[in-house]
Protein backbone atom coordinates (compact mmCIF):
# COMPACT_ATOMS: atom_id res chain seq x y z
CA UNK A 1 0.00 0.00 0.00
CA UNK A 2 1.59 2.88 -1.44
CA UNK A 3 1.12 6.32 0.18
CA UNK A 4 -1.90 9.00 -0.60
CA UNK A 5 0.71 11.71 -1.09
CA UNK A 6 4.21 11.43 -1.54
CA UNK A 7 6.58 14.40 -1.87
CA UNK A 8 10.28 13.60 -2.95
CA UNK A 9 12.66 16.50 -3.00
CA UNK A 10 11.01 19.26 -3.86
CA UNK A 11 12.12 23.00 -3.36
CA UNK A 12 11.00 26.37 -3.75
CA UNK A 13 13.27 29.55 -4.56
CA UNK A 14 12.19 33.31 -4.75
CA UNK A 15 14.85 35.08 -6.02
CA UNK A 16 17.56 34.95 -3.81
CA UNK A 17 15.29 33.88 -0.96
CA UNK A 18 14.94 29.90 -1.14
CA UNK A 19 11.54 29.08 0.43
CA UNK A 20 11.87 25.35 0.19
CA UNK A 21 14.55 23.66 0.33
CA UNK A 22 14.87 19.51 -0.97
CA UNK A 23 11.89 18.72 1.06
CA UNK A 24 10.43 14.72 1.40
CA UNK A 25 7.46 13.20 2.97
CA UNK A 26 4.53 11.33 2.73
CA UNK A 27 1.08 11.50 3.97
CA UNK A 28 -1.16 7.70 4.86
CA UNK A 29 -4.86 7.48 3.91
CA UNK A 30 -6.74 8.53 7.11
CA UNK A 31 -3.99 10.51 8.43
CA UNK A 32 -3.70 14.26 9.85
CA UNK A 33 -0.32 15.11 9.60
CA UNK A 34 0.63 18.60 11.03
CA UNK A 35 3.36 20.70 9.82
CA UNK A 36 4.40 23.30 12.16
CA UNK A 37 7.58 25.60 12.18
CA UNK A 38 8.41 29.10 13.19
CA UNK A 39 7.24 32.19 11.33
CA UNK A 40 8.73 32.11 7.48
CA UNK A 41 9.50 28.66 7.58
CA UNK A 42 7.69 28.07 4.09
CA UNK A 43 4.93 26.25 4.77
CA UNK A 44 2.22 27.94 3.37
CA UNK A 45 5.12 28.04 0.23
CA UNK A 46 4.89 24.48 0.59
CA UNK A 47 1.11 23.92 0.42
CA UNK A 48 1.14 26.35 -2.10
CA UNK A 49 3.74 24.03 -4.22
CA UNK A 50 1.54 20.85 -3.17
CA UNK A 51 -1.54 22.51 -4.61
CA UNK A 52 0.18 24.02 -7.80
CA UNK A 53 -0.48 27.56 -6.65
CA UNK A 54 3.39 27.52 -7.01
CA UNK A 55 5.44 25.23 -9.23
CA UNK A 56 8.86 23.91 -7.52
CA UNK A 57 12.11 24.08 -9.09
CA UNK A 58 12.68 20.92 -8.21
CA UNK A 59 11.01 17.64 -6.58
CA UNK A 60 8.27 15.53 -7.68
CA UNK A 61 4.69 15.15 -6.29
CA UNK A 62 2.54 12.09 -6.52
CA UNK A 63 -0.76 11.82 -5.37
CA UNK A 64 -2.67 8.50 -5.25
CA UNK A 65 -0.11 7.12 -7.73
CA UNK A 66 -0.49 9.80 -9.54
CA UNK A 67 2.62 12.63 -10.49
CA UNK A 68 0.85 15.54 -10.32
CA UNK A 69 4.35 17.49 -10.70
CA UNK A 70 3.27 21.36 -12.24
CA UNK A 71 -0.61 20.67 -12.57
CA UNK A 72 -2.00 23.65 -12.09
CA UNK A 73 -4.32 24.35 -8.99
CA UNK A 74 -7.85 24.09 -11.03
CA UNK A 75 -6.48 20.12 -12.12
CA UNK A 76 -5.10 19.12 -8.67
CA UNK A 77 -8.51 19.98 -6.78
CA UNK A 78 -10.42 18.11 -9.47
CA UNK A 79 -7.93 14.80 -8.45
CA UNK A 80 -8.85 15.16 -4.85
CA UNK A 81 -6.45 18.07 -3.11
CA UNK A 82 -8.91 20.50 -1.54
CA UNK A 83 -7.20 23.46 0.61
CA UNK A 84 -8.10 26.59 2.89
CA UNK A 85 -6.14 30.10 3.04
CA UNK A 86 -4.62 30.94 5.94
CA UNK A 87 -5.41 34.65 4.83
CA UNK A 88 -9.36 33.49 4.04
CA UNK A 89 -10.55 34.37 0.29
CA UNK A 90 -14.30 34.77 0.21
CA UNK A 91 -16.30 34.86 -2.48
CA UNK A 92 -17.34 38.34 -0.89
CA UNK A 93 -20.58 39.41 -2.92
CA UNK A 94 -22.04 36.10 -3.43
CA UNK A 95 -23.58 34.29 -0.36
CA UNK A 96 -22.23 31.47 1.56
CA UNK A 97 -24.22 28.70 0.12
CA UNK A 98 -22.90 30.16 -3.21
CA UNK A 99 -19.64 29.92 -2.24
CA UNK A 100 -19.80 26.21 -1.03
CA UNK A 101 -21.74 25.15 -4.26
CA UNK A 102 -18.71 26.61 -6.09
CA UNK A 103 -16.69 23.97 -4.18
CA UNK A 104 -18.76 21.01 -5.17
CA UNK A 105 -19.37 22.40 -8.99
CA UNK A 106 -16.11 23.06 -9.56
CA UNK A 107 -13.77 20.09 -7.21
CA UNK A 108 -13.65 16.63 -7.29
CA UNK A 109 -17.31 16.48 -7.10
CA UNK A 110 -17.99 18.00 -9.76
CA UNK A 111 -21.40 18.14 -9.67
CA UNK A 112 -24.69 19.60 -11.95
CA UNK A 113 -25.59 22.67 -10.39
CA UNK A 114 -28.97 21.57 -8.39
CA UNK A 115 -27.12 18.62 -7.08
CA UNK A 116 -23.78 20.99 -6.28
CA UNK A 117 -26.45 23.24 -3.97
CA UNK A 118 -28.16 20.23 -2.11
CA UNK A 119 -24.50 18.79 -1.17
CA UNK A 120 -23.87 22.51 -0.46
CA UNK A 121 -26.17 22.63 2.03
CA UNK A 122 -25.88 19.39 3.44
CA UNK A 123 -21.96 20.40 4.39
CA UNK A 124 -23.15 23.58 5.63
CA UNK A 125 -24.93 21.20 8.31
CA UNK A 126 -22.14 19.50 8.82
CA UNK A 127 -19.40 22.85 9.44
CA UNK A 128 -22.93 24.29 11.27
CA UNK A 129 -23.52 27.00 9.23
CA UNK A 130 -26.96 26.04 7.89
CA UNK A 131 -28.28 29.11 9.28
CA UNK A 132 -26.24 31.64 7.65
CA UNK A 133 -26.50 30.03 4.18
CA UNK A 134 -28.47 33.07 3.10
CA UNK A 135 -26.10 35.85 3.92
CA UNK A 136 -23.97 37.17 2.40
CA UNK A 137 -20.21 35.86 2.53
CA UNK A 138 -18.38 39.37 3.00
CA UNK A 139 -20.38 39.86 6.10
CA UNK A 140 -19.35 36.64 7.86
CA UNK A 141 -16.79 36.91 10.89
CA UNK A 142 -13.36 36.04 10.46
CA UNK A 143 -14.22 32.20 12.56
CA UNK A 144 -17.10 32.39 10.20
CA UNK A 145 -14.80 33.20 6.74
CA UNK A 146 -12.39 30.45 8.32
CA UNK A 147 -15.25 27.76 8.86
CA UNK A 148 -16.37 28.79 5.41
CA UNK A 149 -13.12 28.39 3.62
CA UNK A 150 -13.33 24.11 5.18
CA UNK A 151 -16.99 24.18 4.30
CA UNK A 152 -15.88 25.23 0.04
CA UNK A 153 -13.04 22.79 0.29
CA UNK A 154 -14.84 19.90 2.16
CA UNK A 155 -17.85 20.45 -0.77
CA UNK A 156 -15.29 19.23 -3.27
CA UNK A 157 -15.39 16.08 -1.62
CA UNK A 158 -11.32 15.79 -1.56
CA UNK A 159 -9.43 12.64 -0.68
CA UNK A 160 -6.58 15.14 1.19
CA UNK A 161 -7.77 18.39 2.86
CA UNK A 162 -4.91 20.92 3.19
CA UNK A 163 -5.88 23.36 6.12
CA UNK A 164 -3.63 26.16 6.68
CA UNK A 165 -4.07 27.96 10.04
CA UNK A 166 -7.68 27.51 10.33
CA UNK A 167 -7.32 28.06 14.10
CA UNK A 168 -5.00 31.34 14.05
CA UNK A 169 -7.42 33.99 15.24
CA UNK A 170 -10.21 31.82 16.80
CA UNK A 171 -11.89 32.15 20.12
CA UNK A 172 -10.91 29.36 22.77
CA UNK A 173 -14.37 28.07 22.46
CA UNK A 174 -14.09 28.60 18.67
CA UNK A 175 -11.07 26.55 18.74
CA UNK A 176 -12.65 23.43 20.22
CA UNK A 177 -15.62 23.51 17.91
CA UNK A 178 -12.53 23.40 15.03
CA UNK A 179 -10.41 20.28 16.75
CA UNK A 180 -13.72 18.93 16.61
CA UNK A 181 -14.77 19.45 13.03
CA UNK A 182 -11.21 18.43 11.64
CA UNK A 183 -11.71 15.10 13.52
CA UNK A 184 -15.70 14.64 12.51
CA UNK A 185 -13.50 15.40 8.77
CA UNK A 186 -10.83 12.84 9.40
CA UNK A 187 -13.39 10.24 10.03
CA UNK A 188 -15.33 10.91 7.30
CA UNK A 189 -12.25 9.33 5.46
CA UNK A 190 -10.62 12.47 4.41
CA UNK A 191 -6.99 12.36 4.88
CA UNK A 192 -5.84 16.04 6.11
CA UNK A 193 -2.73 17.83 6.37
CA UNK A 194 -2.68 20.95 8.32
CA UNK A 195 -0.46 24.16 9.17
CA UNK A 196 -0.57 25.41 12.78
CA UNK A 197 0.41 27.64 15.16
CA UNK A 198 -1.92 26.50 18.10
CA UNK A 199 0.42 23.93 19.40
CA UNK A 200 -1.93 22.16 21.84
CA UNK A 201 -4.53 21.43 19.57
CA UNK A 202 -1.75 20.16 16.27
CA UNK A 203 0.01 17.93 19.42
CA UNK A 204 -3.74 16.65 19.93
CA UNK A 205 -5.06 16.28 16.70
CA UNK A 206 -1.75 14.86 14.58
CA UNK A 207 -0.80 11.69 13.85
CA UNK A 208 2.43 12.88 12.78
CA UNK A 209 4.60 15.96 13.11
CA UNK A 210 6.81 17.50 9.81
CA UNK A 211 8.93 20.57 11.38
CA UNK A 212 10.08 22.76 8.99
CA UNK A 213 12.68 25.77 9.65
CA UNK A 214 14.37 28.06 7.10
CA UNK A 215 12.72 26.08 4.05
CA UNK A 216 14.25 22.53 5.32
CA UNK A 217 12.34 18.95 6.86
CA UNK A 218 13.91 19.35 10.45
CA UNK A 219 12.36 16.54 12.13
CA UNK A 220 9.25 14.22 10.97
CA UNK A 221 7.67 12.27 13.93
CA UNK A 222 4.99 10.87 16.39
CA UNK A 223 4.03 14.60 18.73
CA UNK A 224 6.06 12.93 21.43
CA UNK A 225 8.91 12.43 19.06
CA UNK A 226 8.80 15.78 17.98
CA UNK A 227 8.17 17.51 20.68
CA UNK A 228 11.81 15.98 22.68
CA UNK A 229 13.59 16.47 19.47
CA UNK A 230 16.54 18.92 21.08
CA UNK A 231 16.48 20.33 16.95
CA UNK A 232 13.41 21.42 17.45
CA UNK A 233 13.71 23.04 20.78
CA UNK A 234 16.34 25.24 19.44
CA UNK A 235 14.49 25.69 16.13
CA UNK A 236 11.44 27.13 18.65
CA UNK A 237 13.86 28.79 21.33
CA UNK A 238 13.08 32.33 21.51
CA UNK A 239 9.85 31.54 21.55
CA UNK A 240 9.13 30.89 25.39
CA UNK A 241 5.83 30.09 25.27
CA UNK A 242 5.75 27.40 22.66
CA UNK A 243 9.00 26.04 24.23
CA UNK A 244 7.01 25.37 27.37
CA UNK A 245 4.27 24.13 25.68
CA UNK A 246 6.22 21.73 23.40
CA UNK A 247 7.78 20.52 26.98
CA UNK A 248 4.93 20.78 29.17
CA UNK A 249 3.44 18.08 26.61
CA UNK A 250 6.08 15.56 26.92
CA UNK A 251 6.53 15.53 30.91
CA UNK B 1 -35.73 25.79 -15.52
CA UNK B 2 -35.67 28.71 -17.60
CA UNK B 3 -39.09 29.34 -18.21
CA UNK B 4 -40.34 29.45 -14.76
CA UNK B 5 -37.90 32.66 -14.58
CA UNK B 6 -39.99 35.71 -14.52
CA UNK B 7 -37.19 37.42 -16.21
CA UNK B 8 -37.72 35.03 -19.22
CA UNK B 9 -40.98 36.53 -20.01
CA UNK B 10 -40.12 40.02 -19.22
CA UNK B 11 -38.00 39.48 -21.94
CA UNK B 12 -40.51 37.76 -24.18
CA UNK B 13 -42.58 40.59 -23.46
CA UNK B 14 -39.90 43.00 -24.10
CA UNK B 15 -39.58 41.67 -27.84
CA UNK B 16 -43.50 41.28 -28.53
CA UNK B 17 -43.85 45.01 -27.50
CA UNK B 18 -40.92 46.41 -29.93
CA UNK B 19 -42.95 44.22 -32.57
CA UNK B 20 -46.05 45.48 -32.17
CA UNK B 21 -45.53 49.40 -31.50
CA UNK B 22 -44.81 50.27 -34.90
CA UNK B 23 -47.04 48.31 -36.83
CA UNK B 24 -50.00 50.91 -35.94
CA UNK B 25 -49.64 52.95 -39.06
CA UNK B 26 -46.74 51.65 -40.25
CA UNK B 27 -44.74 53.72 -37.84
CA UNK B 28 -41.31 54.06 -39.43
CA UNK B 29 -39.82 56.82 -37.31
CA UNK B 30 -40.88 54.66 -34.13
CA UNK B 31 -39.08 51.51 -36.02
CA UNK B 32 -36.12 53.68 -36.42
CA UNK B 33 -35.66 54.79 -32.42
CA UNK B 34 -36.32 51.88 -31.51
CA UNK B 35 -33.88 49.84 -33.64
CA UNK B 36 -31.20 51.98 -32.08
CA UNK B 37 -32.63 51.23 -28.34
CA UNK B 38 -32.35 47.45 -29.75
CA UNK B 39 -28.97 47.38 -30.60
CA UNK B 40 -27.62 49.41 -27.82
CA UNK B 41 -29.58 46.83 -25.54
CA UNK B 42 -27.65 43.72 -27.64
CA UNK B 43 -24.38 45.42 -27.59
CA UNK B 44 -24.71 46.30 -23.43
CA UNK B 45 -26.37 43.07 -22.49
CA UNK B 46 -23.37 41.08 -24.28
CA UNK B 47 -20.86 43.59 -22.69
CA UNK B 48 -22.17 42.69 -19.16
CA UNK B 49 -21.04 39.03 -19.67
CA UNK B 50 -17.54 40.16 -19.60
CA UNK B 51 -17.95 43.26 -17.26
CA UNK B 52 -20.76 42.53 -14.63
CA UNK B 53 -20.78 38.76 -15.34
CA UNK B 54 -16.81 37.84 -15.05
CA UNK B 55 -15.66 41.11 -13.51
CA UNK B 56 -13.19 42.11 -16.95
CA UNK B 57 -13.36 45.70 -18.26
CA UNK B 58 -13.53 45.50 -22.43
CA UNK B 59 -12.92 49.12 -24.07
CA UNK B 60 -13.29 47.82 -27.57
CA UNK B 61 -16.40 45.47 -27.20
CA UNK B 62 -17.54 47.59 -30.18
CA UNK B 63 -14.96 45.95 -32.12
CA UNK B 64 -17.16 42.62 -32.76
CA UNK B 65 -19.98 45.17 -33.32
CA UNK B 66 -17.89 46.67 -36.48
CA UNK B 67 -16.65 43.72 -37.74
CA UNK B 68 -19.20 42.06 -37.92
CA UNK B 69 -20.49 44.53 -40.00
CA UNK B 70 -17.95 44.34 -42.36
CA UNK B 71 -17.81 40.83 -42.95
CA UNK B 72 -21.69 40.25 -43.61
CA UNK B 73 -21.26 43.41 -46.12
CA UNK B 74 -18.74 41.84 -47.38
CA UNK B 75 -20.30 38.45 -48.00
CA UNK B 76 -23.61 40.09 -49.32
CA UNK B 77 -22.20 43.19 -51.58
CA UNK B 78 -18.94 40.62 -53.01
CA UNK B 79 -19.96 37.25 -52.62
CA UNK B 80 -23.57 37.76 -53.08
CA UNK B 81 -24.29 35.38 -50.20
CA UNK B 82 -27.91 35.53 -48.78
CA UNK B 83 -28.38 38.35 -45.55
CA UNK B 84 -29.22 35.39 -43.03
CA UNK B 85 -26.51 33.30 -44.04
CA UNK B 86 -23.76 35.97 -43.90
CA UNK B 87 -24.99 37.43 -40.89
CA UNK B 88 -24.41 34.27 -39.04
CA UNK B 89 -21.12 33.56 -40.70
CA UNK B 90 -20.14 37.10 -39.49
CA UNK B 91 -20.98 36.04 -35.88
CA UNK B 92 -19.15 32.53 -36.35
CA UNK B 93 -15.97 34.06 -37.73
CA UNK B 94 -16.03 36.97 -35.11
CA UNK B 95 -15.91 35.09 -32.22
CA UNK B 96 -13.45 32.78 -33.21
CA UNK B 97 -11.54 35.71 -33.92
CA UNK B 98 -12.44 37.03 -30.13
CA UNK B 99 -11.27 33.19 -28.94
CA UNK B 100 -7.67 34.12 -30.41
CA UNK B 101 -7.48 37.36 -29.12
CA UNK B 102 -9.20 36.00 -25.83
CA UNK B 103 -6.53 33.06 -25.54
CA UNK B 104 -3.71 36.03 -25.61
CA UNK B 105 -5.40 38.63 -23.74
CA UNK B 106 -6.90 36.81 -20.89
CA UNK B 107 -4.02 35.89 -19.15
CA UNK B 108 -3.73 39.21 -18.18
CA UNK B 109 -5.28 40.93 -15.40
CA UNK B 110 -7.57 43.89 -14.15
CA UNK B 111 -6.37 47.19 -15.89
CA UNK B 112 -3.55 45.37 -18.00
CA UNK B 113 -6.70 43.41 -19.61
CA UNK B 114 -8.55 46.84 -19.96
CA UNK B 115 -5.55 48.48 -22.03
CA UNK B 116 -5.29 45.40 -24.13
CA UNK B 117 -9.00 45.77 -25.09
CA UNK B 118 -8.25 49.27 -26.42
CA UNK B 119 -5.51 48.01 -28.04
CA UNK B 120 -7.75 45.57 -29.71
CA UNK B 121 -9.76 48.40 -30.94
CA UNK B 122 -7.06 50.60 -32.02
CA UNK B 123 -5.41 47.75 -34.15
CA UNK B 124 -8.55 46.26 -35.79
CA UNK B 125 -9.83 49.57 -36.51
CA UNK B 126 -6.38 50.36 -38.43
CA UNK B 127 -6.37 46.88 -40.44
CA UNK B 128 -9.87 47.37 -41.51
CA UNK B 129 -8.65 50.95 -42.69
CA UNK B 130 -6.30 49.95 -44.94
CA UNK B 131 -7.56 46.75 -45.77
CA UNK B 132 -8.10 46.81 -49.57
CA UNK B 133 -10.43 44.01 -50.09
CA UNK B 134 -12.99 45.89 -47.25
CA UNK B 135 -12.70 49.58 -49.46
CA UNK B 136 -9.99 51.15 -47.01
CA UNK B 137 -11.43 54.08 -45.63
CA UNK B 138 -14.45 54.23 -47.93
CA UNK B 139 -15.47 51.58 -46.84
CA UNK B 140 -18.44 49.54 -48.37
CA UNK B 141 -21.36 50.19 -50.13
CA UNK B 142 -24.86 47.81 -51.28
CA UNK B 143 -26.63 48.23 -54.57
CA UNK B 144 -29.97 48.34 -54.46
CA UNK B 145 -30.04 44.78 -55.81
CA UNK B 146 -28.62 43.79 -52.44
CA UNK B 147 -32.54 44.31 -51.51
CA UNK B 148 -34.11 42.35 -54.00
CA UNK B 149 -34.06 39.29 -52.13
CA UNK B 150 -35.64 40.04 -49.53
CA UNK B 151 -38.57 41.85 -51.47
CA UNK B 152 -36.95 45.24 -51.94
CA UNK B 153 -35.61 48.04 -49.96
CA UNK B 154 -39.00 48.61 -47.87
CA UNK B 155 -39.63 45.05 -46.66
CA UNK B 156 -36.17 44.35 -46.15
CA UNK B 157 -35.76 47.56 -43.58
CA UNK B 158 -38.54 45.93 -41.69
CA UNK B 159 -37.26 42.11 -41.96
CA UNK B 160 -33.65 43.04 -40.75
CA UNK B 161 -35.52 45.22 -37.85
CA UNK B 162 -37.46 42.02 -36.97
CA UNK B 163 -34.22 40.20 -36.85
CA UNK B 164 -32.52 42.56 -34.52
CA UNK B 165 -35.15 42.44 -31.97
CA UNK B 166 -35.23 38.95 -31.94
CA UNK B 167 -31.12 39.26 -31.73
CA UNK B 168 -31.55 40.94 -28.63
CA UNK B 169 -34.43 39.05 -26.96
CA UNK B 170 -31.73 36.26 -28.14
CA UNK B 171 -28.65 38.64 -26.08
CA UNK B 172 -31.36 38.66 -23.12
CA UNK B 173 -32.35 35.30 -22.76
CA UNK B 174 -28.50 34.45 -23.41
CA UNK B 175 -27.45 36.37 -20.58
CA UNK B 176 -30.31 34.68 -18.01
CA UNK B 177 -29.45 31.39 -19.36
CA UNK B 178 -25.48 32.23 -18.58
CA UNK B 179 -26.35 33.57 -15.10
CA UNK B 180 -28.23 30.48 -13.90
CA UNK B 181 -25.96 27.96 -15.23
CA UNK B 182 -22.90 26.34 -13.56
CA UNK B 183 -20.67 27.65 -16.36
CA UNK B 184 -22.18 31.51 -15.03
CA UNK B 185 -21.11 30.51 -11.54
CA UNK B 186 -17.88 30.01 -12.28
CA UNK B 187 -17.69 33.32 -13.81
CA UNK B 188 -18.99 35.08 -11.12
CA UNK B 189 -16.70 32.92 -8.24
CA UNK B 190 -13.48 34.38 -11.01
CA UNK B 191 -15.36 38.13 -10.55
CA UNK B 192 -15.26 37.81 -7.13
CA UNK B 193 -11.79 36.65 -6.54
CA UNK B 194 -9.57 34.96 -9.59
CA UNK B 195 -7.60 33.01 -7.57
CA UNK B 196 -9.36 31.83 -5.00
CA UNK B 197 -11.65 30.31 -8.21
CA UNK B 198 -8.75 28.86 -9.48
CA UNK B 199 -7.96 27.03 -6.23
CA UNK B 200 -11.55 26.21 -6.11
CA UNK B 201 -11.30 24.22 -9.60
CA UNK B 202 -12.37 26.47 -12.16
CA UNK B 203 -9.75 27.18 -15.21
CA UNK B 204 -9.93 30.76 -15.38
CA UNK B 205 -8.18 31.06 -18.69
CA UNK B 206 -10.47 28.69 -21.13
CA UNK B 207 -13.73 30.47 -18.60
CA UNK B 208 -12.29 33.92 -19.83
CA UNK B 209 -11.45 32.71 -22.97
CA UNK B 210 -14.56 31.07 -23.85
CA UNK B 211 -17.02 33.99 -22.59
CA UNK B 212 -15.17 36.22 -24.44
CA UNK B 213 -16.06 35.05 -27.42
CA UNK B 214 -19.38 34.25 -26.69
CA UNK B 215 -19.72 38.13 -26.00
CA UNK B 216 -18.71 38.66 -29.68
CA UNK B 217 -21.41 36.52 -31.18
CA UNK B 218 -24.44 38.21 -31.06
CA UNK B 219 -23.03 41.93 -31.51
CA UNK B 220 -21.65 40.37 -34.67
CA UNK B 221 -24.73 39.34 -36.47
CA UNK B 222 -26.33 42.53 -35.10
CA UNK B 223 -23.83 44.49 -36.77
CA UNK B 224 -24.23 42.37 -40.04
CA UNK B 225 -28.05 42.96 -39.87
CA UNK B 226 -27.49 46.89 -38.87
CA UNK B 227 -25.16 47.98 -41.58
CA UNK B 228 -26.92 46.01 -44.60
CA UNK B 229 -30.04 47.91 -43.28
CA UNK B 230 -28.21 51.36 -43.79
CA UNK B 231 -26.97 49.53 -46.90
CA UNK B 232 -23.17 51.48 -46.25
CA UNK B 233 -20.00 50.75 -44.10
CA UNK B 234 -16.80 52.79 -43.08
CA UNK B 235 -14.66 52.30 -40.66
CA UNK B 236 -15.54 55.43 -38.04
CA UNK B 237 -18.81 54.52 -38.25
CA UNK B 238 -17.97 50.59 -37.94
CA UNK B 239 -15.74 51.41 -34.62
CA UNK B 240 -16.90 54.06 -33.43
CA UNK B 241 -14.74 54.33 -30.28
CA UNK B 242 -17.16 56.47 -28.10
CA UNK B 243 -20.15 54.21 -28.41
CA UNK B 244 -17.72 51.40 -27.05
CA UNK B 245 -17.48 53.80 -24.35
CA UNK B 246 -20.94 54.77 -23.91
CA UNK B 247 -21.94 51.19 -23.72
CA UNK B 248 -19.97 50.96 -20.29
CA UNK B 249 -21.78 53.99 -19.25
CA UNK B 250 -25.38 51.98 -20.26
CA UNK B 251 -24.36 49.20 -18.35
CA UNK B 252 -23.13 50.99 -15.03
CA UNK B 253 -26.36 53.27 -14.82
CA UNK B 254 -28.63 49.96 -15.30
CA UNK B 255 -26.50 47.52 -12.93
CA UNK B 256 -23.88 45.87 -13.67
CA UNK B 257 -24.00 41.96 -13.31
CA UNK B 258 -28.10 41.95 -13.95
CA UNK B 259 -30.05 40.94 -17.07
CA UNK B 260 -32.43 43.68 -16.30
CA UNK B 261 -29.91 46.51 -15.72
CA UNK B 262 -28.08 45.90 -19.17
CA UNK B 263 -31.52 46.47 -20.69
CA UNK B 264 -32.77 49.45 -18.73
CA UNK B 265 -29.56 51.25 -18.73
CA UNK B 266 -29.18 50.44 -22.21
CA UNK B 267 -32.70 51.55 -23.07
CA UNK B 268 -32.88 55.12 -20.90
CA UNK B 269 -30.01 55.95 -21.94
CA UNK B 270 -30.11 55.01 -25.49
CA UNK B 271 -33.56 57.39 -25.71
CA UNK B 272 -32.04 60.31 -23.71
CA UNK B 273 -28.92 60.20 -26.03
CA UNK B 274 -31.42 60.46 -29.23
CA UNK B 275 -33.79 63.17 -27.76
CA UNK B 276 -30.11 65.14 -27.07
CA UNK B 277 -28.78 64.47 -30.57
CA UNK B 278 -31.64 65.85 -32.12
CA UNK B 279 -32.50 68.83 -29.98
CA UNK B 280 -30.60 71.98 -31.92
CA UNK B 281 -28.91 73.35 -29.38
CA UNK B 282 -27.93 70.39 -27.25
CA UNK B 283 -25.84 68.66 -30.20
CA UNK B 284 -23.15 66.54 -28.23
CA UNK B 285 -24.02 67.78 -25.08
CA UNK B 286 -24.73 63.91 -24.87
CA UNK B 287 -21.11 63.36 -24.17
CA UNK B 288 -21.23 65.67 -21.19
CA UNK B 289 -24.33 63.51 -19.40
CA UNK B 290 -22.81 60.35 -20.11
CA UNK B 291 -19.44 61.45 -18.56
CA UNK B 292 -21.57 63.10 -15.77
CA UNK B 293 -23.40 59.86 -14.93
CA UNK B 294 -20.92 57.75 -15.10
CA UNK B 295 -19.06 59.77 -11.96
CA UNK B 296 -22.71 59.48 -10.53
CA UNK B 297 -22.77 56.31 -10.62
CA UNK B 298 -19.37 55.20 -10.03
CA UNK B 299 -19.63 57.40 -7.20
CA UNK B 300 -23.07 56.74 -5.24
CA UNK B 301 -24.08 54.18 -6.81
CA UNK B 302 -21.84 51.23 -8.00
CA UNK B 303 -24.84 49.21 -8.75
CA UNK B 304 -26.90 50.93 -10.85
CA UNK B 305 -30.50 51.29 -11.13
CA UNK B 306 -30.92 47.39 -10.44
CA UNK B 307 -28.25 47.63 -7.40
CA UNK B 308 -30.28 50.30 -6.13
CA UNK B 309 -33.52 48.80 -5.77
CA UNK B 310 -31.90 45.19 -4.93
CA UNK B 311 -30.54 47.42 -1.42
CA UNK B 312 -34.01 48.75 -1.10
CA UNK B 313 -36.19 45.74 -1.53
CA UNK B 314 -33.73 42.94 -1.42
CA UNK B 315 -36.20 40.18 -1.97
CA UNK B 316 -36.27 41.72 -5.56
CA UNK B 317 -32.83 40.24 -5.71
CA UNK B 318 -34.93 36.65 -6.62
CA UNK B 319 -37.30 38.47 -9.24
CA UNK B 320 -35.59 40.66 -11.24
CA UNK B 321 -32.45 39.15 -12.11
Amino acid sequence: MSALLQVDGVSKRFGGLQAVADVSFHIEEGEILGLIGPNGAGKTTLFNVVNGVYKGEKGTITFAGQDITGLTPDKIVHLGIARTHQIVKPLAGMSVLENVTVGGCFGRAYLGLREAREAAMEVLQTVGMAERANIPARSLTIAGKKRLEVARALAARPKLLLLDEVLAGLTPTEIAQMIQLVRKIRDGGISVFMIEHVMQAIMQLSDRIVVLNFGQKLAEGTPTEVARDPQVIEAYLGDSEITEKLSEKTS
Amino acid sequence: MIFRRLTFWLILALAAMFIILPLRGNNAALREDLILVAIAVTLVSNLNLMIGYTGYVNFGHIVFYGLGGYIGLYLVSERHWNLFLSAFVAGVLVSLVALLFGLGILRLRGAYFALATIGVLVAVNGFVANFNPWGRSTGMYLSFDAYQPLGGPMRALWTTYYLIIGVMALSLILSLAIKRSKFGLGLFAIREDEDAAVVLGINATVYKAIIYSISAFLPAIAGALMFYKNGMIDPSIAFEYMLSLEGIVMLMLGGQGTVVGAALGAGLYERLRSFLLTSPKLSNFHLVIAGGLLLLVVLFASGGIIGWLYRLLPRSREVIE
